[in-house]
């Protein structure tokens, strides 16, 4: 750079760039480019990841719908005529396939469709929970025996992917599930407004169904799943965890113990999730007896994985109060403890929660150990009802409801698991944002 | 801070003596393949009956007895579906922990066929065609050699020259044992590969079934582990593949694959049922007898499971794809008279 070192070369003016300063120039764009190229390829990567995820997705949101006046007969749903409860039960859902059938038969009559299909043909573009949601009605409100009730049910997958176009004409040609003649039928249903395809909240409220019929799959149940174990997350992780640090931070003398235990809680950080779930499995259910498949299990078990991150992120928000703070509280008379709890857990509390909110969100996404304590498969199919129940009923949580979903034979859901990932992760990117808001509006930099 | 930690065990504690309280609803583990049909069992049994929906989970056939058979008590599941009858150690493994009276239930038969791309080659296999590109060892002019097949075209002369490509299930899945017998022992004896095999093992019987069902490990056959959904990946991403899948996966996915014959029969849930289509197995549930009457709804669910209106050729597990069994009556009557294995003692 100095002249000095130049003076065998002929002299030159500063203006003027020398070789030396336009490679040091050149290399310093060089490096430039190669961050911009860098970032370029994680948001090329981020925006192929969520176009990819919103393409497959959105259409789950959307459900094809069938309305239809169904005549709930006397002589089929109560044969005796005195509407005891009990002899109604005893109908089962196959007892109200018939009536379905008769209503077709019917619509298309007053409709003036002209169609070659038999009446269980046209049932069949129906949803199979279209019988369950009759039995329903009439269980809850056997008054209703011997009305003509309107229903707006679910059609079956194949029909809903036909109006999505994931089902096609040429695609059906082997499939015995529906056939061509099936699809011209709703295409005429189509034109009368009695097929419509709209929003299906039940996708986001509503429970698992079985393989039969992805149309009436919904998230809801496990999404419950996951907020219990959030809450139990919660309501371990954040006390055991910031008491941990406190006592490690403040309080707790600096020897080869606390050395120790300090390089064991930055290796648990590190531990494979999968390994706290045979953990899980061993001490909370083998020996612990604990329910299997409950949310409380899996709560504890992502309370392990998560315990170390909160201690981590807690320490050093603790380590970033500066001592002067302390000392000025310790000073004026304070004890230890009120220093602690008056002046440095408060500076501190914003990166506390930040840690807490990261380490939750971390939790929410887990799958792999709640694929050992049993919350993958027909789990989530019954709502909770109260606090206990929600607790320790068998459940599932939203990542492992994705997984299920994404290894079923039916094609209609895959695109429930894409939904399933869209939710997801606006619940992650939500938690994420209230992070970030936390931390710049509340941290104080000294 | 002692407060709040007493307070906290205090409360994980109570939660844990909450949970000794009655379950009620019925647990099932088991195999993947019955996975389907349980789940569309236990979904029409929450319907239909004031118990709630059972919980089925799925981890395979031996994952699924393991369980079983860990004892008896609310804390061990009620049913274990599997995809292959329950093996004699596995009913000692039971014993052991004190489950000793076990209800064996047949739900059917299910079909187990080779399917390739919608858009490639169709083809009409016999077993001696999948020994010949599989096998670690074939027959060629009378001696034993390393297998030197290389498309299709080898194996057979009325195949297309298709690179060979197979993805089997993995050792760990009971359909995996099917394929071995039904397919590659079958094919191994009809080409006398069988007898070669015996004269080069002294005789041994056992030992030459073994080195029958020897795959070849040159990446010609790919195990999957996972469902059948990794194997319908693995055939869109190399369309000369050849997979093996259940006949439902097989029927829900007919707008991506073509199923190949097997010895000139199409399989179908008719054809499997008359035994024409040779490759298919029985599917099972085991249901713990010490636990009907404390579970509320087993005994229920069981029955409902093989009911005709169910298991029957024309109820919903037909018409996923289940070949419905033609002795169902009598499994019916087993069912409801809780007749155990070995016979009621």
């Amino acid at each position: 750079m100095s002249d000095s070192s130049m003076s065998n070369t002929p002299k030159t003016s500063i203006h003027t760039l020398n070789a030396r300063t336009k490679k040091r120039n050149a290399s310093e764009t060089r490096f430039k480019a190669y961050g911009i190229a860098a970032i370029a390829a994680g948001l090329m990567m981020l925006v192929v990841l969520l176009v990819t995820i919103v393409g497959n997705g959105y259409s789950a949101f959307t459900q094809t719908f069938i309305s239809l006046e169904v005549e709930l007969l006397e002589s089929k749903l109560d044969k005796k005529g005195n509407r005891n409860i009990e002899d109604i039960k005893k109908v089962s859902t196959f007892g109200y396939t018939p009536l379905l059938q008769t209503a077709f038969e019917e619509k298309v009559a007053e409709l003036g469709i002209e169609t070659e299909l038999s009446k269980k043909e046209m049932a069949g573009i129906l949803s199979k929970s279209a019988a369950a949601e009759m039995r329903n009605l009439v269980v809850e409100d056997p008054s209703q025996i011997g009305n003509k009730v309107a229903f707006t049910f679910l059609a079956n997958s194949r029909v809903d992917g036909y109006l999505k176009g994931r089902v096609t004409r040429e695609s059906i040609a082997n499939d015995k599930n529906i056939s061509v003649a099936q699809l011209d039928f709703v295409d005429q249903l189509k034109e009368q407004g009695v097929v419509v395809k709209r929003f299906n909240p039940d996708f986001i409220f509503g429970a698992d169904a079985s393989d039969q019929r992805p149309e009436a799959a919904g998230i809801g149940v496990s999404m419950a799943g996951s907020f219990f174990m959030m809450l139990v997350v919660l309501g371990l992780a954040l006390p055991i965890g910031v008491a941990a640090s406190i006592y490690l931070e403040e309080f707790a003398p600096k020897n080869w113990i606390t050395d120790i235990i300090e390089v064991n809680i930055s290796n648990l950080a590190a531990v494979p999730s999968i390994v706290f779930g045979i953990l899980g499995l061993a001490v909370f259910i083998n020996y612990m007896h604990l329910p299997q498949s409950a949310p409380l299990v899996g709560g504890l078990v992502l309370t392990l994985m998560t315990l170390p991150t909160i201690i981590i992120s807690t320490r050093a928000s603790l380590k970033a109060v500066p001592p002067s703070i302390r000392d000025a509280a310790l000073g004026l008379g304070a004890s230890k403890m009120q220093s602690v709890f008056h002046h440095v857990l408060p500076l501190a509390a914003p990166g506390i929660l930040t840690g807490t909110i990261i380490g939750l969100a971390q939790a929410l996404g887990e799958t792999a150990p709640l694929l050992l304590i049993g919350m993958i498969g027909f789990i989530a199919s019954n709502p909770p009802s109260g606090f206990a129940e929600g607790l320790l009923s068998p459940n599932s949580a939203m990542p492992a409801q994705i997984y299920e979903w994404a290894k079923r034979a039916d094609p209609a859901f895959y695109e429930r698991a894409w939904g399933g990932i869209i939710i997801l992760l606006v619940f992650l990117i939500t938690m994420n944002t209230i992070a970030v808001i936390l931390r710049r509006r509340f941290e104080r930099r000294w | 801070m002692y407060v709040k930690l007493t307070a906290s065990a205090l409360a994980i504690a109570a939660v844990a003596a909450t949970s000794a309280a009655a379950r009620d609803q019925v647990q099932v583990a088991g195999s993947s393949t019955v996975l389907p049909y349980a789940s569309i069992v236990a979904e029409a049994f929450g319907e239909n009956f004031d118990f709630p929906t059972p919980v089925v989970e799925s981890g395979g056939s031996s994952a699924g007895l393991k369980r079983f058979c860990e004892g008896v008590g609310e804390n061990t599941i009620d049913v274990a579906n599997a995809s292959r009858a329950i093996k004699s150690s596995e009913v000692e493994a039971c014993a052991a922990n004190g489950v000793t009276d076990i209800i064996e239930v047949r739900i059917g038969y299910d079909g187990i066929v080779f399917a390739s791309d919608i858009d490639g080659n169709g083809f009409e296999f016999t077993p001696v065609d999948w020994f010949n590109a599989l096998s670690d060892k074939v027959l060629v002019d009378g001696a034993l050699v390393d297998n030197p097949n290389k498309t299709w075209a080898d194996v057979n002369p009325a195949f297309p020259a298709q690179p060979l490509a197979a993805y089997i299930p993995g050792t760990k899945h009971g359909t995996r044992e099917v394929f071995e017998d039904k397919v590659i022992l079958a094919g191994c004896e009809e080409t006398g590969a069988f007898e070669a095999l015996k004269a080069a093992n002294g005789d041994d019987k056992k030992a030459a079934e073994k080195a029958c069902i020897a795959l070849r490990t040159d990446g010609v056959s790919v195990d999957i582990d996972g469902d059948y959904t990794e194997t319908l990946a693995s055939i869109e991403s190399n369309k000369d593949g050849i997979g093996v899948f259940g006949l439902a996966f097989f029927e829900n996915n007919t707008d991506k694959l073509q199923v190949a014959t097997m010895s000139g029969i199409v399989p179908s849930t008719e054809s499997i049922a008359t035994g024409e289509y040779p490759v298919s197995r029985p599917l099972y549930f085991y249901v713990k007898k010490a636990h009907i009457g404390v579970i509320p709804g087993l005994k229920e669910y069981a029955e409902f499971f093989v009911a005709d209106e169910i298991a029957g050729p024309d109820g919903p597990l037909a018409e996923y794809g289940l070949v419905s069994d033609p002795e169902l009556a009598d499994t019916q009557s087993a069912v409801s008279d809780e007749v155990v294995l070995g016979g009621n003692s």
